[in-house]
């Protein structure tokens, strides 16, 4: 599988990187395979963004991984955005149903927390500012 | 004789056990940083048992290891709970050590930071092993709509744990817990200020009927 990310190029043109991941690319991945493209791709300054998002474990997960991962001057996590769900109580007897844990299928945006900063969220829309760093 | 009496209360503790009553629940105290988890945790263990459970500060991150009160006997309205309160770090997705240079030295704040980001994964690892139930802690001054509420709810949903909302430092004078409730409708939310004391007694009753 290529890699999707890459800025330390010094040929890479100035500007930033925006990864757009499809559900179809992430289905045959396991959950730290998942974090890991993520979090390198956040790493190397890129905004990436999910197409069917992650399951709440995996939340979980990513979200423990990104705290072993903060460094000092280097890295200082990230910032991760879907939006609200409007009936979470409905989606998660759904999931039980239909036999585990049904992941969010929601549109999920994250960047390195220095450069992206979430001007606006609602059910509907998110808004965000990306910087360069 | 020796091994007799030891083989006796071995056979009474295992009696005991049996005819025990059912453990304590843990009811994990949850939210992102400075929503007064702390406070409310110290409140309650402060009220029931006479003894506090941790340091409180205004500077965020103050609690940065999961902390457990035991055998927390709550009573209200006739009903009687007994729980084990574990204090967690404020959950968030992010931790820069430049947020507390203001209030101490660089080496202080790096220290903090790192002890703060080892506090939310530790956090994280008692939602999914270790807790029975779920005490979520916001500001009610403040937005609820963030991606930490909306992923921790989400999380505390899809592993069927009881959840209860207490809208925290209602006393201030930009506290909306309608906005809370709007946001997280499915739960029930309990407005509070552990700071103050401000209606204890509903979330003592809550407390019991929830997880009694």
């Amino acid at each position: 599988m290529p890699k999707a990310t890459n800025t330390d190029d010094p040929d890479a043109p100035d500007g930033v990187q925006i990864d757009l991941i499809s559900g179809e690319r992430m289905d045959g991945m396991a959950t730290m395979e998942k974090i890991r493209m993520i979090l390198d791709g956040v790493h190397d300054g890129n905004i990436v963004i999910l197409e069917e998002g992650l399951t709440p474990d995996e939340e979980s997960r990513l979200i423990e991984v990104t705290m072993a991962e903060i460094s000092p001057d280097e890295f200082n996590g990230i910032e991760i955005e879907t939006y609200p769900k409007s009936d979470t109580r409905n989606a998660s007897l759904l999931g039980r149903i239909m036999g585990g844990d049904e992941p969010t299928a929601k549109l999920t945006v994250i960047g390195p927390a220095n450069q992206i900063e979430t001007l606006h969220k609602d059910e509907t829309l998110i808004s965000a500012l990306v910087s360069r760093d | 004789m020796g091994l007799f009496t030891e083989l006796k209360d071995s056979i009474s503790r295992v009696t005991d056990r049996l005819f025990a009553e059912e453990e304590p629940k843990r009811i994990g105290i949850y939210g992102p940083p400075n929503a007064g988890k702390t406070t409310l945790a110290n409140r309650i263990a402060r009220d029931w048992t006479g003894d506090a459970i941790g340091a409180e500060s205004h500077i965020p991150h103050e609690t940065r290891r999961a902390r457990r009160k035991e055998d927390v006997e709550i009573e209200r309205n006739g009903k009687s709970v007994t729980i084990d309160i574990v204090d967690t770090p404020g959950v968030t997705t992010k931790v820069d050590y430049e947020e507390f240079t203001d209030e101490m030295d660089e080496d202080d704040a790096i220290r903090r930071s790192r002890e703060a980001t080892e506090g939310v994964a530790e956090a994280m690892h008692w939602l999914r092993e270790d807790v029975d139930g779920v005490i979520y802690v916001l500001d009610s001054a403040e937005d609820p709509i963030t991606q930490v509420n909306t992923m921790l709810i989400g999380i505390i949903e899809s592993r069927d744990l009881p959840v209860l909302i207490f809208a925290n430092k209602i006393d201030l004078d930009d506290s909306s817990v309608k906005r809370i409730e709007d946001a997280f409708p499915q739960h029930k939310t309990v407005p509070l200020s552990a700071k103050e004391g401000e209606n204890m007694d509903e979330v003592y009753a809550n407390i019991a009927e929830y997880f009694g």
